[in-house]
């Protein structure tokens, strides 16, 4: 198949960007939406245009390096991550926009590559539970509810990749902190903390400046791994009873 | 021993700069969410007293009359009333400064925006919400004056007393159809509204952590729309078909 | 594997006994032997304990004193970083990802391996030692893997105090299962996302550490040279990949925990951007590679599916619990629906010729018969080039059995993952697999205390070579890489430590000048080279010599073949190379034409140590050396060494170092699954 691609170019962070448009021909739809860009490269690399950068690395979904927003679509029309979005998802001839995630918290490097280090200093900020190497008691001394290990699990899936800010109108990472949140509330090693955690890592989130959640749900519609909204409903009610606990 | 090269313009490290924000989005929201519950209480009131309506005047007047007299003799004479309104004017002024300010915060989290967007998931209520408050907060205004403060019956042109009683200002007013469009428009906007507010403020408060839970405060944003927006239209709609008059 | 499914009487086997092969004779010098100098001794059970004790304290105020450079937040850099942290060093943590938490640990899918015993079904340290041992083909240390096995339980507390989100059973203890050719079940996972979830609880470590201050992070940086003052490593030469900026960071020690390096065969399971440009900076600075052409290729992978393929993607292994392989009996049957094929027409070749172990045989033999049963011609799946690369991994079985259910909550995110991939349901056709290459036992040479033969350059996890020998059982790289970062290296380090801080260096040393003038030559060299291919073309290229000749199956004809190939290619790629951009900002190409530089010079020596190794061992196959039966046949008597190569300069040859392999615990046996 031929493509059209409408892509955000950006020499660096301070510089203006725009959308530059190139001619892809010759697209089989067994490849993955990264391959596609791979070829667009080569052939920029032949005609002696700068590659587009891009942030891709295991190209199996589950790094959350990769971070398109594409035709209006965080990670493309269907529910996964960029690099596991195959070409058989669109159709010969059409135009298709490439663009970076757009957040204040998520500035442009280069072209569609971004910094997702507020995501790394939210987490600093509590994400974690504080058990020194060496310190951990026998790991089955404390058996934890199967369901609710369960409920962390699925909710620690989360790849960190920001599509969740990047399709949320109000740039918000509510999903992502609810995410870790609702992964540590949910078991037993991470009671001590609960409280101190939501705090601290609620105050970081709006300190580098993500926005407020208005329950809209496109986030949870564009994460690959289908994190829930109910997980922002317990960062909320976490936050409630840290902020009684406090008080 | 370390040594490092780095410019100082990367000074700024990957460290977490301490953050204290006191009014955090999470605190707005829950701030938004109670004085949104309060409002729902108070138009599930209203439009019950305005459903006096098709009882006649002597029962809407004197629906009108008992607010006045309500909590008494604890309370002065408009003690409730004036108590209620003291609580719905303190829910208005922090219903929509919390908005404005999330709304800039929602603005400036996404300085530049995309070329190309699309929804994936979201209903139209909630994308609305902002315009949807706007709307409302502008009839309420309108709708204060009118019927409240103003005591404006829009049809004869009296204002105050002369306007006549709160069934005569009612009826008169509705048979003017310029009113009745605000109105209606109005009544469109508070349905949005209700609809995604119930379910945000439930999402908000923490109380919908389970399947179940999410279904209820969902189906519950749409009945408190229909219901709250179809209650209050009812009343203009019978004026306009005759089936209430003067 | 249980001893008692070995052959009763059969003795220790060696080869028939040939003259001593020196199949790469003209390709290297040979060098003196070496041993390990801090090889304990005493009781195999006690060795690791006595050491922790012998090795020196470092007084907490003179830790805060002391710097430690860690490249790589993999979970033995991760683990390492946090650790050391905790203990109150100066950590400084580089990664080439935009956030620690992506290093490619993350995709590790089936599990990790703990000696626990939860099951009460006969494992111990002892076992998860043999088993080690044994499915290394008898090619690893003693002591090193004895060490490994007995920390193993260690790594499963401390995660489930992190909060690593386990799989638990009713009752709300740990579940495990029986993995990748094992008949015990020690197995601990998290659905088929185990590397994810302990990496992110290694990360979330280390991000407490960063809040901390002991921990500082430095992300989009890539080492691209070590610093060796005195014989000492002393620190590191990295690009901060955003800016350009060559920086030069010193220390106290440095260490590599950088990776595996089999993407030097271009289409593997790793991450895009892993590479061996760390290690291979440190070999050249003196350090020696172990076992380079020790590569495990694992059995169950998604079939290539054309030229423009990037990457392949593996599938846990766990699938062969339930999973029945087979291909067509005959080849008329090979374009057939695989529905329509009627039993007696299917080969279920692993569970026909291995009739003990059958779908759960260790990777290589899994391997290897899926290529023999392709070149057969009875291969299944699209045409790729001449052949039908594939086989089925059939769950029709299974979903009766279990219901498809229980078969969706073991393995959904597989099934999807393969469904995503192309476009098949695996719940209702069988699925295809191919191998590829996955992981690599070669790495930097270590003693026992993780350190290298350049002293204060310390290699971790996949980097070095020391525990899995000629290949890796299933969920050990994750028991390696934590044991590694948790446990062993913060009980090592220190006694090196203990000596610091030494003496400061500045950064106009000669030496450090020398390191960081060398770097920004490359890196002017690769920009300016004007000719007319992409990095990418020449890695290419490489991955196909390197899969064809020093793959699953390697000749004498074909390696020697290949280290001609790969000597042209190198030729090539300095003189015919094009990288556009400049070097003062993000450049990917620059970045990636780096490291497909080290590569070709990795896969040269991958060849000579593979030519060298005339035997048939572990996860490679040698033509020369089969039984009757088509078996891959060791030779204890020859090779029973692990072969550390000294870099010989970019003009001369490798020099080789036996360091021999002494079993004292377990008797080398011939392994036999059948």
């Amino acid at each position: 198949m031929n493509l059209t691609l409408k892509v955000w170019r950006q020499a660096g962070p301070e510089s203006e960007g725009g959308i530059h448009t190139y001619q892809v021909d010759g697209v089989s739809e067994d490849m993955s939406f990264l391959e596609m860009l791979d070829i667009l490269n080569e052939q920029l690399n032949e005609q002696g245009e700068e590659p587009v950068a891009f942030d891709h690395d295991c190209r199996e979904g589950i790094c959350g390096s990769c971070s398109l927003m594409i035709d209006g679509y965080a990670h493309g029309p269907e529910v996964t991550t960029t690099c596991q979005l195959h070409m058989r998802s669109f159709s010969d001839g059409q135009t298709i926009t490439i663009e970076p995630w757009r957040a204040e918290a998520f500035p442009v490097v280069k072209d569609l590559v971004v910094d997702r280090g507020a995501f790394d200093r939210i987490i600093q900020a509590g994400g974690y539970i504080s058990a020194n190497t060496g310190s951990a008691p026998e790991a089955n001394s404390v058996p934890a509810q199967r369901d609710k290990a369960m409920r962390a699990f699925n909710v620690a899936t989360c790849i960190g990749c920001g599509a969740c800010v990047a399709a949320c109108p109000n740039g918000s990472a509510s999903l992502f902190l609810g995410a870790k949140i609702t992964h540590l509330g949910e078991l037993p090693q991470g009671q001590p903390e609960r409280n101190q955690r939501v705090l601290g890592m609620t105050a970081q989130h709006d300190e580098e400046g993500f926005g407020g959640c208005t329950n809209i749900g496109e986030c949870t519609a564009a994460c690959p791994k289908g994190i829930p909204l109910d997980v922002i409903s317990q960062l909320n009610k976490d936050y409630r009873t840290a902020l009684r606990a406090k008080s | 021993m370390a040594t490092t090269t780095r410019s100082p313009a990367k000074a700024k490290a990957a460290q977490a700069k301490k953050a204290k924000s006191p009014r955090t989005t999470i605190l707005l929201k829950l701030t938004m969410a109670v004085s949104g519950l309060i409002f729902i209480g108070y138009v599930l009131a209203h439009m019950y007293g305005n459903l006096k309506a098709f009882a006649g005047p002597e029962s809407f007047n004197g629906y009108a009359e008992h607010l006045r007299e309500l909590g008494e003799p604890l309370l002065p004479h408009e003690g409730f009333l004036w108590i209620a309104r003291a609580v719905l004017l303190l829910s208005l002024v922090v219903h929509v400064a919390s908005a404005i300010v999330l709304w800039r915060r929602a603005g400036k989290a996404r300085p530049v925006k995309y070329v190309v967007t699309k929804n994936r998931n979201s209903s139209f209520s909630s994308h609305w919400m902002r315009w949807g408050g706007i709307t409302i907060l502008l009839f309420l205004i309108w709708h204060l004056l009118n019927f409240s403060f103003g005591k404006v019956n829009v049809k004869t042109g009296e204002t105050g007393s002369a306007a006549g009683d709160p069934y005569t200002v009612m009826v008169q007013s509705f048979e003017v159809w310029w009113l009745t469009a605000i109105y209606l428009v109005a009544m469109v906007a508070l349905a949005l509204h209700l609809h995604h507010g119930t379910w945000s403020a439930a999402q908000t408060l923490g109380l919908t952590g389970t399947a179940k839970a999410r279904r209820t405060a969902k189906a519950a944003g749409g009945v408190l729309a229909v219901v709250v927006a179809g209650g209050f239209a009812l009343i203009p709609l019978s004026v306009l078909l005759g089936i209430i008059e003067k | 594997m249980a001893g008692s499914t070995l052959h009763d009487g059969l003795t220790p086997l060696n080869g028939p006994s040939t003259q001593t092969s020196d199949d790469a004779h003209g390709y290297y010098t040979p060098g003196e032997p070496i041993v390990d100098p801090v090889a304990p001794t005493g009781p195999i059970a006690d060795r690791w304990t006595t050491r922790r004790f012998e090795n020196r304290l470092v007084n907490p105020a003179n830790r805060r004193k002391l710097t430690v450079i860690i490249v790589g937040t993999g979970l033995a850099g991760g683990a390492a970083a946090a650790t050391l942290g905790e203990a109150g060093y100066n950590v400084k943590s580089f990664c080439y990802q935009d956030s620690p938490r992506r290093a490619h640990s993350i995709a590790a899918q089936g599990g990790i391996n703990a000696a626990k015993n939860y099951k009460e079904d006969g494992d111990s340290t002892f076992r998860l030692f043999y088993d080690t041992v044994k499915g290394g083909d008898y090619r690893s240390r003693e002591s090193n893997v004895y060490r490994l096995a007995e920390v193993s339980a260690n790594i499963i507390d401390q995660c489930v105090a992190q909060g690593v989100p386990f799989a638990r059973d009713y009752g709300g203890l740990l579940d495990n299962r029986s993995f990748g050719g094992v008949q015990v079940s020690r197995t601990f996972y998290a659905r088929g996302q185990t590397g994810q979830q302990l990496l992110i609880g290694a990360y979330q470590a280390m991000e407490r550490q960063v809040a901390a201050g002991t921990v500082q992070q430095f992300t989009r940086h890539e080492m691209l040279e070590l610093v060796v003052v005195d014989g000492k490593a002393r620190g590191i030469i990295a690009r901060d990949l955003v800016t350009g900026e060559i920086e030069t960071h010193l220390a106290d020690a440095v260490v590599l925990a950088s990776g595996g390096y089999g993407n030097v065969f271009f289409l593997s399971t790793n991450a895009m951007n892993s590479n061996v440009t760390a290690a291979w900076r440190a070999h050249r600075k003196g350090a020696y590679m172990a076992n380079p052409c020790y590569t495990q290729i694992h059995p169950t992978c998604i079939p290539v599916s054309g030229e423009h393929q990037s990457k392949l993607t593996l599938m846990s292994e766990s699938l062969r619990n339930d999973g029945r392989i087979w291909v067509p009996k005959n080849r008329e049957d090979c374009d057939k629906d695989p529905r329509d094929i009627p039993e007696e027409d299917r080969d279920y070749y692993l569970e026909r010729i291995y009739p003990s172990f059958g779908n759960l045989v260790p990777r290589d033999i899994a391997s290897r018969q899926a290529k023999n049963v392709c070149d057969e011609g009875r291969g299944v799946g699209p045409m790729v080039g001449d052949f039908r690369r594939g086989v089925y991994l059939d769950f029709a079985d299974a979903i009766e059995r279990l219901g498809e259910d229980a078969v969706r909550e073991k393995y959904d995110n597989l099934f999807d993952m393969y469904e995503r991939i192309t476009g098949e349901n695996p719940y209702q056709v069988p699925m295809r697999i191919y191998p590829a290459v996955h992981y690599v036992m070669g790495g930097l040479w270590v003693d026992y205390h993780l350190q290298s033969n350049v002293p204060g350059l310390f290699v971790t996890g996949e980097a070095n070579f020391s525990d899995h020998g000629a290949n890796r059982l299933g969920a050990s790289a994750l028991m390696q890489g934590l044991a590694d970062g948790y446990f062993v290296l913060p009980n090592t380090i220190r006694d090196f430590l203990a000596d610091g801080p030494f003496e400061p260096i500045d950064e106009s040393h000669p030496e450090v000048v020398a390191a960081r003038t060398s770097v920004e030559d490359r890196v002017a060299k690769l920009l300016s080279i004007g000719g007319t291919r992409s990095a990418d073309s020449f890695h290419r290229e490489l991955g196909h010599i390197m899969w064809e000749y020093c793959g699953m199956e390697r000749s004498e004809d074909g390696l020697r073949k290949a280290i001609d190939m790969i000597r042209e290619l190198k030729a090539a790629f300095w003189s015919d190379l094009r990288v556009l951009g400049t070097g003062d900002n993000l450049n990917q190409s620059l970045e990636k034409a780096g490291r497909v530089a080290d590569f070709i010079e990795l896969g040269e020596l991958m060849c000579i140590d593979a030519l060298n190794r005339r035997e048939s061992c572990g996860g490679h196959f040698r033509a020369e050396s089969q039984t009757d039966e088509g078996e891959a046949l060791r030779h204890d008597d020859e090779f029973s060494y692990v072969a550390a190569w000294e870099w010989g300069g970019d003009e001369g040859q490798p020099t080789l170092h036996k360091e021999d392999l002494i079993y004292t615990a377990i008797e080398m046996k011939q392994r036999s699954y059948k």
